[in-house]
């Protein structure tokens, strides 16, 4: 069976139009394969393009080049060449994500924020709810929070709603992008916990941790993205 | 995930006198998905959105719709009176400005029930708790039903147009800046009500709307138009942000944040 993620040779540069099409290269051959069960962790400095090679596995970012194959019940995807609606259903069933910061919507409560992926799967809604609030409750947010909407939030609570609905789904590959950045002790170990049961359901996990506490209990293995330097280009 | 298109647009070009409207614009739009176009003021946005709602025969292009029973339909081959029935029934759309799309002279709850009556309904007490359930729905209390829109806040206005517009069970809607002449708050609270509908009833929707934040908020789709013509289209938060075309990145850092 292959693997449920597989990368290979992707690369991605900006062009900046509005500062005289500078050309800003970030990442180049970047190659990483997780398999299931297994959380891999990418590793290096500031600005080596960790964050944007986990948006292009998540098609929030276009790829210059490469591949990003995706397989799920014996279906294989090239998510970087996916139409946006074949992106729509791999992020529906296939690939979660929890973002480094809540993007907030309007009114929507804390639980309903939760609850949305599973609901979107067909779930139903109020079981998806009691799943939300199990979640959130491991997660120790005040229940006098659930209901409103997480815009006013702290950014320590603001991320536990956003790490309860990334993993409320079964989703066979979750991208992490430094869920634990905003969190106390107590919280970064009940997601540690939460990690340890994803690798034990079989999930492939691909995260960022500048934690070093969570990385050394999470890691399989650790992929230093310096490796992925694009090479030097003429100024 | 249906996979027939709802609707597939080739090639369509809107010329005026010497003015291009709209140009080579290719769509295809799925059930239950929301796309969103954006643009500059005189980038074609509404001449687009008429020519896809059959009420702009485009100078060039096919515009195809697939029909209740399956069939696929040339929207300007068909007769004038099938054209006026599906956009009675199968089609919502939303005006700017909300007098456009409301008759100003009639009560709310004629406004509502007279959709409902251009669809067959003639049971007079349904058609009034139709009304009443769908005045609900969009947050005008129920007591206001036989005031006439004139009375309402624009606000209201606006959740009233959208009421007559969804109570058919519409499968494709349009919107031409829906909230464009709204203060920001209310706009927020249309926002959300639009969301939850759209989500609830499974429409497809096509919006026009020079606010990226809507877009971001309303639609999985986007397409950039310039000029006429379609410069950028893609999956919303890719386009938002990671912008490739030079218009597109100089639209998205005009803004504050999306
Ligand atoms: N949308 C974008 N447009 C232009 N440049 C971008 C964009 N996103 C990222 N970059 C640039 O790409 C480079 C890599 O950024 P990225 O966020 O991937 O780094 P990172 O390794 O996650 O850093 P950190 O550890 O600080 O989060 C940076 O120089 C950044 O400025
Ligand atoms: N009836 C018409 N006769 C002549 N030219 C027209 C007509 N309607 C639109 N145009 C022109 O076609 C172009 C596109 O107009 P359109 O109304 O589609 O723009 P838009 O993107 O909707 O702009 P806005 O954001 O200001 O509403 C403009 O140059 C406009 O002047
Ligand atoms: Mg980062
Ligand atoms: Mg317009």
């Amino acid at each position: 069976m292959s693997d449920p993620l597989v990368v290979s040779g992707v690369a991605k540069s900006f062009t900046m139009h509005l500062r005289g099409g500078l050309r800003l290269p970030v990442v180049d051959n970047v190659s990483v394969r997780v398999a299931r069960g297994e959380c891999v962790v990418l590793g290096g400095p500031s600005g080596a393009g960790k964050s944007s090679i986990l948006k292009m596995l998540y098609g929030n970012y276009a790829v210059d080049g490469g591949e990003i194959l995706v397989t799920h019940d014996g279906e294989t995807v090239d998510l970087a060449r996916a139409s946006p609606r074949q992106v729509l259903q791999l992020r529906r069933n296939v690939i979660g994500y929890v973002s480094q910061f809540l993007r907030t919507v309007p009114r929507v409560s804390a639980l309903d924020v939760v609850a949305e992926p599973l609901i979107a799967r067909g779930h139903d809604a109020e079981a998806s709810r009691q799943q939300a609030s199990a979640l959130l409750d491991r997660l120790n947010l005040p229940h006098a929070l659930w209901s409103l909407p997480p815009a006013t939030f702290s950014g320590g609570e603001q991320q536990r709603v956003n790490i309860a609905r990334g993993f409320i789904t079964e989703h066979p590959v979750l991208l992490l992008d430094e869920p634990t950045a905003s969190l106390d002790a107590q919280n970064r170990r009940v997601v540690i916990a939460m990690i340890d049961e994803k690798k034990r359901a079989g999930t492939a996990l691909l995260g960022i941790f500048h934690d070093e506490e969570v990385r050394e209990a999470v890691a399989d293995r650790i992929i230093d993205v310096t490796a992925f330097r694009p090479a030097r280009e003429a100024a | 995930m249906s996979d027939q298109p709802l609707m597939t647009a080739r090639g369509v070009t809107k010329i005026y006198g010497e003015r291009i409207g709209c140009e080579a614009v290719d769509l295809d739009i799925y059930p239950g998905e929301i796309v969103a176009i954006v643009g500059e003021s005189g980038s074609g946005k509404t001449t687009l959105l008429n020519c896809l709602s059959a009420r702009l025969a485009p100078s060039a292009g096919s515009i195809y719709y697939r029909m209740r029973d399956g069939r696929l339909q040339d929207l300007y081959a068909m007769g004038e009176a099938e054209r006026r029935f599906l956009m009675r029934t199968d089609w919502g759309f939303v005006h700017q400005n909300p007098a456009d799309g409301l008759r100003m002279g009639v009560s709310a709850g004629a406004n509502v029930g007279e959709r409902l009556m251009a669809v067959g309904e003639r049971h007079y007490g349904r058609i009034r708790d139709t009304a009443l359930d769908w005045l609900e729905r969009v947050e005008i209390s129920t007591d206001r039903i036989d005031d006439r829109p004139n009375a309402f806040s624009g606000g209201m206005r606006q959740r009233l147009q959208i009421a007559r517009n969804l109570v058919t069970g519409p499968r494709l809607v349009f919107m031409d800046e829906p909230t464009g002449g709204l203060d920001v708050s209310v706009q927020a609270r249309l926002l959300d009500l639009l969301r939850g509908l759209v989500g609830e009833l499974g429409l497809a929707a096509i919006v026009v709307t020079h606010d990226l934040a809507v877009a971001r908020l309303l639609s999985q789709r986007i397409m950039v138009m310039k000029d006429g013509r379609v410069i950028e289209h893609g999956l919303t938060d890719r386009v938002l942000d990671d912008p490739r075309e030079p218009y597109t990145q100089l639209l998205v850092s005009s803004i504050l944040q999306v």
